[in-house]
C-alpha cells in the first residue's frame, strides 16, 4: 500500500427521510479543520434515494466536494448495499481519512467497510487531530467505561477511519450559497443480491424527549431513593421547561427508560443548564454531560465527585431543595410576567 | 436443528477498576474478571431461541487461559458447548485481528456442525468498540445485523430470521437470510439466575481449547499485534474536571443564589415567561 496515493478528508453523510443527521454536520466542521491543516479537500459522501438535493447543505457546512450515490436501491439503510457504494467510492478516489457519526448506522457501516478494505477503525472518538506533515490521524477516545482516554493511530493503512460521538464536535455556521464540486456516481447492485430487507420502520410512539437537543436538563440519580422520589425530578423539569435525564443506576432500577440515560453508555448532552441531583458523579456519567455550559449539582454528600465537575454545588437534601426551587422559580416567573404586562 | 454460536469475552469489571494515579495505567489486578455483561444477553438470547425452536448453543471466546471461567458462566446460562482459542500469537489484537482470529475458529466449528446464527454482544465494557461482530460477519460473508433488540422469528426451513433493530428514534423490522450475525442490545432480555443443574454441569465442564496450530489456513500476519492496523499510542486519565463554586448559607439562601444564576439565562425562559 502506497500511503502517498491517498488524499482528502471525507465525512459519511447520514440521512433519514431527506434530513441530514446533526452529527454529520458536526463532522463536516471537524473535517474542515483537519483538511485545512493538511491542505487537502474535504468531501461529503451521500448515499440514499433522492438525496442529491442534500448536496447544497453539505457544501454550505464546509465540503469542497460531494460524492452522491442516488439510487432507489438505497431507499433503506442496509449494510450490504451502502457498504458496496462506499467501498466503490474509496477504491475510485482513495481518501486518507473517513469520519462517521457513532450512531447505529454509522457504526454499523464503518465496521463493515473497515473490515473489507481492510484498515483500522477507531471507535467512539471524542477528540480528533492530524499531524500536518505525515497526515497521521490522532483519534482519542474513552475506553474501559470512561476510566481512561486513549489515542489510537493507524500508521500503515489507509484510509484512516473513525466513528465520532454525536455532540462532541462543532458544526460550522452554514455559509449560504457556498458550493463545490458535485460528483454523481452509480453502482450496479441488484435487489436479489442483498440478503436483508427492511419490512417496516417503526417510530417511537411515546413522544420521546430528545435530551440531546434540550437546553435545560434536570437529571436525577439513585439519591432520589425510589421511583416515587424520582417524580420530583419530573416536576422540576416541567417547571423549568426542561427535559429529564438520569444516571444509569436509575435506568437499571427501572424508574425511567433508557433513552433518558446520560453518559458513556447513554446519551451525550450539551445543554445550557444541567442539573445533577442525587447523582454521585461517576466518570461514566461525567463523560456524557461535562460539556454542558452550566452544571449545577445537588447532593447531600459534600465529598461526592460530582462537586469536582460542577459550576455550582449545593450540599443538601434533594427532597428539601427541589420543592423550594420549584416554588421560587414559579414565583419568579410570575413576577416577570407581571413586569412584561406592566411594560406594555 | 439450529446451531447457534455466541461469541463471548472475559473483561475486567470496569465499575470496580482502579487507576494508578502515578502511572495513569489501570491496575488490572484490582478488578475482578467477569463475563462481558452484553455477552450474557447474547448467550441468554441464544438459549431462548434454542428453547423455542430446538437446537444447540455453543459459545466461543478468544482469551488467556483464565477466560475458561467466562465459558463456564455461559454453560450456567444454558449453553451446551464451549470453545476457546488461546495463544500468545493472538495477543494485542485490535478489532480487525480479533475478528480474523474468531472467524478462523468459527470456520473450524462450522466443520464440526454447520452454524445457522451467530450472536455477539452490542459491545464489551473494556474496549467498547462494538466492531468485532460486524467484522466477523463480513469475513464470513453473512449479513451483519447490529443493535438488535428483539428476535421475532427464526425460520430455519424458509432460511430466514426477522428481528427488530434499534435506530435513533425507533426501530426497524428486518428480514434477513440465514446464516447471519446479530449484535444484541441489553434490552433484548433479562438474564435470570442460573438453574442449579446448569451450575453443576458448568463446574464439571471442560471446554475445547485450540491454539493457532489447531486452526486451518491461518495467515499469521493477520493475527495479534502484527495484524492490527490500529495501535494504542497513548493512554491517559481523563482530565479531572475543575471543581466549581460551592454555595454557602442556609438552604433558602442557596436556592436563591441558584435561582438568580439560572434566571440570568433569561433567553431560555422568555418563551415561557412571556406567554
Ligand atoms: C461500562 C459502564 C458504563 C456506564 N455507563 C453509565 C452511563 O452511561 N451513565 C451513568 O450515569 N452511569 C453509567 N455507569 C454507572 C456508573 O459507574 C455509576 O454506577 C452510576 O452513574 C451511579 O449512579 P448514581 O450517581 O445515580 O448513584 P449512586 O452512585 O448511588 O449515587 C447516589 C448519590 O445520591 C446522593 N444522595 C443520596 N440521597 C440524597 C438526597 N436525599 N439528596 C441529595 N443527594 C442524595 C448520594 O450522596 C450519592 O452521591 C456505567 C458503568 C459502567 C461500568
Ligand atoms: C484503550 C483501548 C482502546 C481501543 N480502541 C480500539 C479502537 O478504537 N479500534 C480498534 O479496532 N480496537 C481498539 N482496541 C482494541 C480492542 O479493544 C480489541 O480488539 C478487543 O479485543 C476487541 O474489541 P472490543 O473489546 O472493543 O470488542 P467489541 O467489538 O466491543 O465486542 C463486541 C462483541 O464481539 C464479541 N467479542 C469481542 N471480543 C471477543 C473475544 N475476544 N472473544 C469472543 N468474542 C468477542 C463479543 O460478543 C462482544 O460483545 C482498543 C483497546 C484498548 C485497550
Amino acid at each position: 500500500m502506497n500511503l502517498e496515493d491517498y488524499h482528502g478528508v471525507w465525512v459519511f453523510i447520514e440521512e433519514q427521510e431527506g434530513t441530514i443527521a446533526p452529527v454529520s454536520l458536526e463532522l463536516l466542521g471537524a473535517g474542515r479543520r483537519l483538511a485545512d491543516k493538511r491542505g487537502v479537500e474535504l468531501a461529503g459522501v451521500i448515499i440514499g434515494n433522492q438525496v442529491k438535493p442534500l448536496a447544497s447543505t453539505v457544501f454550505e457546512y464546509g465540503a469542497d466536494v460531494v460524492y452522491v450515490y442516488d439510487q432507489t436501491i438505497f431507499k433503506d439503510y442496509r449494510t450490504e448495499s451502502y457498504m458496496k457504494a462506499l467501498l466503490h467510492c474509496c477504491e475510485t478516489y482513495k481518501p486518507e481519512i473517513i469520519l462517521f457519526g457513532a450512531t447505529s448506522t454509522g457504526k454499523d457501516l464503518a465496521s463493515a467497510v473497515a473490515t473489507d478494505l481492510p484498515t483500522g477503525l477507531t471507535a467512539d472518538t471524542t477528540e480528533l487531530d492530524v499531524e500536518e506533515d505525515t497526515g497521521l490521524l490522532l483519534a482519542s477516545r474513552p475506553a474501559f467505561g470512561g476510566n481512561i482516554m486513549a489515542t489510537i493511530l493507524c500508521k500503515k493503512y489507509r484510509p484512516q477511519m473513525a466513528t465520532v460521538r454525536p455532540k462532541v464536535m462543532k458544526a460550522l455556521e452554514a455559509e449560504t450559497g457556498r458550493t463545490g464540486k458535485l460528483v454523481e456516481e452509480k453502482i450496479d447492485i441488484k435487489e436479489e443480491d442483498i440478503r436483508t430487507k427492511v419490512l417496516d420502520i417503526v417510530k417511537a410512539t411515546t413522544k420521546k424527549v430528545r435530551i440531546d437537543e434540550a437546553d435545560i436538563i434536570v437529571s436525577g440519580g439513585k439519591g432520589l431513593g425510589s421511583e416515587e422520589g424520582f417524580q420530583l425530578i419530573h416536576r422540576l423539569a416541567e417547571t423549568l421547561g426542561g427535559a429529564v435525564g438520569a444516571s444509569r443506576d436509575v435506568v437499571e432500577a427501572g424508574w425511567i427508560e433508557h433513552h433518558h440515560q446520560v453518559g458513556q453508555t447513554g446519551v451525550t448532552v450539551t445543554p445550557k443548564i444541567y442539573f445533577a441531583i442525587g447523582i454521585s458523579g461517576a466518570i461514566q456519567h461525567l463523560v456524557g454531560m461535562k460539556n454542558s455550559s452550566m452544571i449545577i449539582a445537588i447532593n447531600k454528600d459534600p465529598e461526592a465527585p460530582i462537586f469536582e465537575a460542577c459550576h455550582y454545588g449545593i450540599v443538601g437534601d434533594a427532597f428539601e431543595i427541589i420543592p423550594l426551587l420549584i416554588e421560587q422559580f414559579s414565583q419568579a416567573l410570575e413576577k416577570e410576567e407581571v413586569n412584561h404586562v406592566g411594560e406594555v | 436443528m439450529l446451531h447457534i454460536v455466541a461469541c463471548i469475552k472475559q473483561v475486567p469489571d470496569t465499575k470496580i477498576i482502579k487507576m494508578n494515579p502515578k502511572t495513569n495505567t489501570m491496575d488490572r489486578a484490582s478488578a475482578p474478571a467477569i463475563l462481558n455483561p452484553y455477552d450474557a444477553h447474547a448467550v441468554e438470547e441464544a438459549v431462548r431461541i434454542k428453547n423455542r425452536y430446538g437446537g444447540t448453543v455453543s459459545v466461543l471466546t478468544m482469551g488467556p487461559p483464565p477466560a475458561v471461567k467466562a465459558i463456564k458462566k455461559c454453560i450456567e446460562i444454558g449453553a451446551d458447548e464451549g470453545y476457546m482459542i488461546s495463544d500468545r500469537k493472538f495477543a494485542g489484537a485490535d478489532t480487525l485481528a480479533t475478528s480474523y482470529a474468531l472467524t478462523k475458529a468459527l470456520e473450524k466449528i462450522q466443520k464440526i456442525t454447520p452454524v445457522d446464527l451467530i450472536l455477539c454482544g452490542k459491545m464489551t465494557i473494556d474496549g467498547d468498540t462494538g466492531q468485532v461482530g460486524p467484522g466477523i460477519a463480513r469475513r464470513l460473508d453473512i449479513p451483519p445485523l447490529t443493535s438488535v433488540k428483539k428476535v421475532e422469528e427464526v425460520n430455519q426451513d424458509a432460511g430466514h430470521i426477522i428481528v427488530h433493530r434499534k435506530i435513533e428514534d425507533g426501530h426497524e423490522v428486518i428480514k434477513s437470510s440465514l446464516p447471519c450475525l446479530l449484535s444484541v442490545e441489553k434490552e433484548i432480555n433479562e438474564v435470570p439466575y442460573s438453574p442449579f443443574p446448569n451450575m453443576i454441569k458448568a463446574a464439571r465442564y471442560e471446554p475445547n481449547i485450540w491454539s493457532v496450530d489447531d486452526l486451518e489456513d491461518v495467515d499469521i500476519k493477520q493475527l495479534g499485534l502484527k495484524g492490527s492496523p490500529t495501535i494504542v499510542a497513548k493512554v491517559w486519565a481523563p482530565p479531572k474536571p475543575e471543581g466549581g463554586k460551592m454555595l454557602e448559607g442556609s438552604t433558602n439562601e442557596q436556592v436563591d443564589q441558584i435561582l438568580s444564576v439560572i434566571l440570568e439565562k433569561k433567553e431560555l425562559f422568555d418563551a415561557k415567561g412571556g406567554s
